[in-house]
């Protein structure tokens, strides 16, 4: 019987992480910005399942768990920042948002 | 019948979802008429009442209204969630009723032995809250794919007051986790068996015991799906009508459909967690009570044909009589001696559930609606402190009692 | 043909066809909608590795509660149709051959690896039943005490920060 070896998961969770990466560095609205963030987070956590499954311990849910719980905390964090951000500069092209250039 | 040898969770499972799916669309169908008739008879009215015998066809004429208006799609909208939101709202409330367990007995489909539930999740619970939670995508898209000012205004109060109703619905959910000790439906159900110790003939539900609970769940479910008296963003003389005031035809019918689903799927969930589920409110030792819903019918049946002989003319009669048969004949079908100790559990289960709803719609009847800010500040102010407390006195009272 | 290898190959595809179109939409609120999309497939394969309590866990947080306030400020702030960037040529011609490589490379180190050829379902499966919220729970409040209450401080500094932000914010 055919059945999913773990490298299967974690070769998934690279893919996500590469496109997470790319959608971080090519696209200039904040929010989207920040959603390629999320991205990258989730395929972290797909790891963490599948090795939490492959050592059979459950340490790896539970910092599955707390990497859910800090990534909410940080999502309403910032997008309470780019909603400042959105009312002083008037866009959301993160390239307008160079005041501290040199 | 090798195929059927070869898959058989596959084979019943697609039965269950076929008959589930089936009762399910009738059931939405009949509770916009039941709703009708209930709110006109408070309001000291006849509801609908010439379109079948009793207004029993209204809903069919509804269907076919809808089906036949016309389909306006708006030049300006975002086409795909456009068509994408009443899809997505009207598939996630039938999905939750695939988690909710109808009845102990073991069932044989195709041979196979089956429980009465198309999925028996182990953190059923969970499941529920997480698709109820998908939910609000589809409020808050259709507020914005409209182009429309009021749509958007709606779409997004429509779905700030679920999403703050989610947080006190789920936490005045988990005293009776706590009691219960697990996220199965059907282990929740069975800690509710038997009864008090100096009460005897009160059954140990989860509402006499989570009272509050109770009262937190069922105002958070009534928030949580919309209706009267927190519709203010949908009301159709408040907001023009909220998130669906661009929608025409079978698409506002959908939302329709699935704001009805959404209740149904609630009222499902205050039984089982509260009252006990399919457990019967009798003593187990009294087995006549199996003949209950085959009597009860057969009953049904000599009403309604008292009914047709003495008050019907005409169509209505011939109306009337189909359903005296139809009536009667699952009535004798409830009592053949397979089919009796089977439709028990279904029996008290549905029962408790229509009660469920008639409260919903009672309520709807009865109470004005909330001003936006009222609502918002009681949610957050009133019932999220309280279920919390529920939530402490709970956990308290099992430590100091199961030490 | 097992389900579970068909089961992973179609939820795997619709969590990259999402990604994909996470980079590729034009509007925000399709790239927040991808993102939805991507956390669900990823909570049915969680689901398939076992961790039935995670995945409902990221439906009710990760997707019903940290999107739903995405899909708020897109529409609050009305944030358009993204411009249209030009890739460097690097980029374009170099990057996307060099990923491919790296791909490659990574998936045959880790098919290799001893940990890699570990099954996730079925015979062989270090632990074939899903995990117990029950075990879950117990060693999150025992053995992770402390890193649970500092969450909680986290996140009560993270509700106050966004108060205080949201206030300034519309002066």
């Amino acid at each position: 019987m055919n059945v999913v070896p773990i490298s299967y998961y974690l070769v998934l969770s690279a893919i996500l992480f590469g496109l997470g990466v790319v959608a971080f560095v090519f696209k200039r609205n904040i929010i989207t910005i920040f959603m390629s963030i999320e991205l990258m987070l989730n395929a972290v956590n797909l790891a963490f399942v599948a090795f939490a499954r492959a050592h059979d311990q459950l340490d790896g849910l539970i910092f599955v768990f707390f990497v859910i719980v800090i990534a909410a905390a940080e999502a309403a964090v910032g997008l309470a920042i780019v909603i400042t951000i959105a009312h002083n500069r008037r866009s959301l092209n993160v390239e307008n948002v160079d005041l501290l250039k040199f | 019948m090798e195929f059927v040898a070869q898959h058989p969770i596959l084979v019943v499972s697609l039965v269950k979802i076929v008959v589930l799916l089936f009762v399910l669309m009738t059931a939405l169908a009949y509770l916009s008429w039941f709703e009708r008739k209930v709110i006109a008879h408070i309001q000291s009215r006849w509801g609908p009442y010439y379109v079948g015998a009793h207004g029993l066809l209204q809903p069919l004429a509804d269907g076919v209204k809808f089906l036949f208006k016309e389909d306006l799609t708006l030049p300006a909208a975002d086409k795909v969630l456009y068509i994408l939101s009443p899809f997505l709202a009207l598939s996630l409330a039938m999905t939750t009723l695939a988690l909710i367990p109808f009845g102990p007995a073991t069932v044989y489909i195709f041979g196979q032995p089956t429980q009465l539930v198309v999925a028996n999740v182990d953190v059923g619970l969970l499941f529920l809250f997480a698709i109820t939670s998908i939910g609000v995508y589809g409020v808050a898209l259709a507020g914005w794919s409209s182009n429309s000012k009021y749509s958007l205004l709606g779409g997004l109060r429509s779905s700030a007051q679920m999403i703050s109703y989610e947080v006190s619905l789920t936490l005045s959910v988990v005293g009776v986790l706590l009691l219960a000790g697990s996220f199965n439906f059907n282990e929740i159900i069975e800690h509710q068996q038997g009864y008090f110790q100096y009460l005897p003939f009160i059954p140990r539900w989860n509402v006499f015991p989570q009272i509050v609970g109770f009262v937190c769940y069922f105002i958070s479910a009534i928030a949580e799906t919309n209706r009267a008296p927190f519709d203010l963003p949908e009301g159709e003389t408040e907001l023009v009508g909220g998130f669906h005031t661009e929608y025409s035809s079978f698409k506002f019918a959908m939302f329709f459909m699935a704001e009805y689903g959404n209740m149904i799927t609630v009222s499902c969930l205050a039984t089982i967690l509260f009252f006990g589920g399919w457990l019967s409110p009798l003593p187990d030792s009294w087995t006549w009570q199996q003949y209950l819903p085959g009597v009860g019918l057969l009953l049904a049946a000599l009403y309604l044909a008292y009914d047709t002989v003495r008050n019907m003319r005409g169509i209505g009669r011939i109306q009337l009589a189909v359903v005296t048969l139809l009536a009667g004949g699952i009535g004798l079908l409830c009592l053949l001696p397979g089919v009796a100790p089977v439709i028990l559990g279904p029996f008290w289960f549905l029962g408790k559930v229509f009660f469920v709803i008639f409260f919903y719609v009672w309520t709807r009847s009865t109470l004005p609606r909330m001003r936006y800010d009222q609502l918002m500040s009681f949610g957050w102010k009133l019932l999220l402190p309280v279920s919390l407390l529920n939530l402490v006195a709970t956990a308290l009272w099992i430590v100091v009692r199961h030490p | 043909m097992s389900i579970p290898f068909i089961l992973f190959f179609v939820f795997a595809l619709v969590a990259v066809g999402g990604a994909i179109m996470l980079i590729l939409a034009r509007e925000p609120i399709h790239s927040a909608l991808s993102l939805v999309l991507v956390m669900v497939a990823l909570a049915a394969l969680y689901l398939l590795l076992g961790a039935e309590f995670i995945s409902a866990v990221q439906v009710i947080v990760y997707a019903g509660a940290v999107m739903v306030l995405f899909v708020f400020v897109i529409m609050l702030l009305n944030a358009g149709v993204e411009e249209r960037t030009n890739f460097s040529h690097m980029a374009k011609y170099a990057g996307l051959p060099l990923a491919i490589f790296l791909l490659f490379g990574l998936t045959h180190w880790m098919a290799h690896s001893a940990i890699g050829a570990t099954v996730a379902n079925g015979v062989g499966a270090p632990n074939q039943a899903a995990v117990s919220t029950r075990a879950l729970s117990t060693m999150l409040f025992q053995k992770y005490l402390f890193p649970f209450e500092a969450t909680s401080i986290l996140i009560l500094i993270a509700i106050l920060g966004a108060l205080v932000l949201a206030k300034k914010g519309t002066e």
